[in-house]
């Protein structure tokens, strides 16, 4: 596995703004996630809501290395990758809330961020849905002669499912430019992964399909960072696909309706204490002399701002109008019936 | 000008036009190339355009149509083969939610232009392989769903798909590829994916069908005016958008109105066809809608068995008589 803890990792020569930029989006998904639960609890948010905290450093080292140019498909537990994609909080908070100026003017929710703008096509809510999505977006990217990686991302318990397999050997086949990123959080919804996978670690699965492929320490930014630029890269080669895994926990429930049953509070409490993404980024960054405490905490004050605002946004902004309700079913000009 | 062609050369022209015209279009399924495709459709087009823009697939329908769908994501005009109708329930996931919801959940932002060929058909093929599911797909908003009868409308509605924003669930049937018609010689003849078509005018009866069973329906127009009755016989050609006014201005004129489906008439188009012209009509109709369909079992494999099952000439005609109050063929000469 992949660490980047207790040696010197080639991340940290990146210019300080950059290794900034990424501490300030980690701590903007973390904020972004508490504000979102707690709008959920004064009923501002309704229906499924998953929460990322304690994984931020996935989405933030995974996608600080992927080019502008590259796809993103992911599954549902998604506000993360939308802002660490760099869009603005207030239209993400907005789809939470259902408004008009939500990231998809309210049509989607928490599971249906997308942006074309930044070639993210989706959270995607079927578990392992997406999969062959990327390996078609991969598919895209050659046939055009692109330079584009198609980047997937999926829990453990997608591996699990038809979709993941027939995607990963399509992928594999056909040796298209698709990085595979699992999010090893341990747990599928309630069911740990020994009661679910034949193997615990899901990297063996792409053996199966002769692809390259790594695990990494999920709760290191700067690891996945190094990973996913290496596997990118690999991709980008025209060498075919690659998997990686990042090993993750996820802090809070599986939505907002998860009494916990399932694992113990020490477990939980452990992973906080001892593995949290943001606090191992921060002591790791003022450890290495790269900032001071007085900076990044500022950048959190500018966060608790940001999110705030995002929150009057979005509590402001007002519903769809009714009007549209039938808007969108089609994309071409015969009548929606 | 126009040349008459079998409805599998209507389909051939349509994607080999297409493909020469744009080359974001290329094909995507078990068997398309090497093989020829299991009806021939797509015979020699490796050889025509190379294994990239002719690309056999595992047997994966769920992959394929998911790679289908990011594909047209990624810019490209993809055509995905699924061998039979049958099959396609492996794929009914991402038809369902995502082809179908893409545009409409992403708020407009992009749309999934995929065109999903299938066949419908039986004969002795048993239980698992005989089967039709065109209202499955055609009960799901976001779809377009057609199901042509005739070369004309496979060549002109194929082409419209693939030109098109829409996903496209684009039903052939194993038993008509032989059927010959008449083409338009025009490279670019497009037809809207939408509208039911009156194919035979009559003043007794509406008959309503599409694919095979327009033939059916036909075959049994043409028997029924040997003795005086007239049906009025409408190819429903797309089944969503459904053309519901082509069928109830027809029913305003002969108040009788019998639907031919080829499956099982459980919730089926038939009932929905029906419902819709009891809102629309209710005043003129002189008879309880009749509907023709398979008997409510699996296929069988038995010759004699499978006859029993599918609907045929016969049944439309006893039903057409149901529907005008007659036990008896009359004898009009």
């Amino acid at each position: 596995m992949t660490s980047t803890v207790g040696g010197r990792s080639p991340g940290l020569a990146l210019p300080k703004s950059e290794l900034l930029e990424m501490y300030r989006q980690m701590v903007l998904i973390r904020r972004f996630e508490e504000a979102a639960a707690e709008q959920y609890a004064l009923g501002k948010i309704a229906g499924f809501l998953h929460l990322y905290i304690g994984e931020e450093a996935v989405a933030v080292g995974a996608i600080h290395a992927m080019d502008e140019g590259d796809h993103l498909v992911t599954h549902y537990r998604d506000h993360g990758y939308a802002l660490a994609l760099g869009l603005d909080a207030g239209p993400c908070m907005a789809e939470l809330f259902g408004k008009s100026t939500g990231l998809v003017g309210g049509r989607g929710g928490s599971m249906h961020f997308a942006a074309a703008s930044k070639n993210f096509w989706g959270g995607y809510a079927i578990v392992s849905g997406h999969l062959p999505i990327a390996v078609g977006l991969g598919l895209a990217s050659r046939y055009l002669g692109e330079r584009r990686v198609a980047v997937a991302i999926f829990g453990d318990g997608a591996t699990n499912a038809g979709p993941f397999h027939e995607a990963m050997n399509l992928a594999a086949l056909w040796k298209l430019p698709v990085l595979f990123l699992c999010e090893n959080n341990l747990y599928g919804m309630g069911t740990a992964v020994e009661y679910a996978s034949a193997v615990r670690e899901m990297a063996k699965k792409a053996c199966a399909y002769e692809m390259p492929a790594e695990r990494v320490d999920g709760q290191d930014v700067l690891a996945v960072y190094e990973a996913t630029k290496a596997a990118l890269d690999h991709c980008r080669s025209n060498k075919g696909p690659y998997f990686l895994e990042a090993l993750t926990y996820r802090f809070r429930g599986h939505s907002m309706a998860d009494p916990e049953m399932y694992r113990t509070k020490e477990e939980v409490e452990e992973y906080r204490r001892q593995r949290d993404p943001i606090v191992l980024f921060r002591n790791r960054l003022i450890q290495e002399g790269i900032t001071v405490m007085a900076e990044l905490d500022d950048i959190d004050r500018d966060v608790d701002d940001i999110v705030a605002a995002a929150v009057r946004f979005a509590d402001e902004s007002p519903e769809p109008d009714p009007q549209t309700v039938t808007d969108h079913v089609y994309a071409g000009s015969a009548r929606a019936s | 000008m126009a040349r008459e062609i079998t409805y599998r050369d209507a389909l051939r022209e349509a994607l080999r036009e297409e493909m020469y015209r744009d080359e974001r279009v290329f094909l995507m399924g078990e068997d398309i190339g090497h093989y020829g495709g299991s009806y021939a459709v797509t015979r020699g087009f490796l050889q025509e355009f190379g294994p990239e823009r002719v690309r056999d697939t595992p047997i994966a329908e769920l992959g394929i149509v998911g790679a289908g769908i990011g594909a047209a994501i990624g810019g490209l005009r993809p055509v995905v083969e699924i061998m039979t109708i049958n099959f396609s329930l492996l794929a009914i996931d991402q038809i369902v939610n995502h082809a179908a919801k893409l545009h409409y959940m992403f708020n407009g932002q992009f749309s999934a232009p995929v065109v999903i060929r299938t066949a419908a058909g039986f004969g002795q093929l048993g239980a698992t392989h005989s089967q039709t599911f065109e209202h499955w797909y055609a009960h799901v908003p976001g779809l377009r769903v057609v199901m042509p009868a005739v070369p004309k409308d496979a060549k002109g509605f194929l082409k419209s798909a693939i030109r098109g924003n829409d996903p496209v669930i684009f039903i052939e049937h194993s038993l008509i590829y032989r059927n010959r018609g008449e083409v338009p010689d025009d490279e670019d003849f497009l037809l809207p994916l939408e509208g039911a078509e009156v194919r035979r005018e009559g003043t007794d009866v509406t008959l309503v069908s599409w694919s095979r069973g327009y033939y059916l329906a036909l075959g049994a127009a043409e028997e029924l005016a040997r003795e005086g009755i007239e049906c009025e016989v409408i190819d429903l050609r797309v089944l969503r958008p459904l053309d519901l006014d082509t069928v109830v201005r027809s029913v305003q004129k002969t108040n009788r109105l019998v639907v031919v489906e080829e499956g099982w008439r459980t919730l089926a188009m038939g009932a929905e066809i029906a419902a819709a012209v009891q809102e629309q009509a209710f005043d003129y109709l002189d008879a309880p809608v009749a509907r023709v369909g398979s008997l409510e079992v699996p296929m069988p494999y038995a010759r004699n068995l499978e006859r029993l099952v599918v609907p045929n000439k016969d049944r439309v005609v006893e039903a057409v008589r149901q529907v005008l109050y007659r036990r008896q063929s009359v004898s009009v000469s």
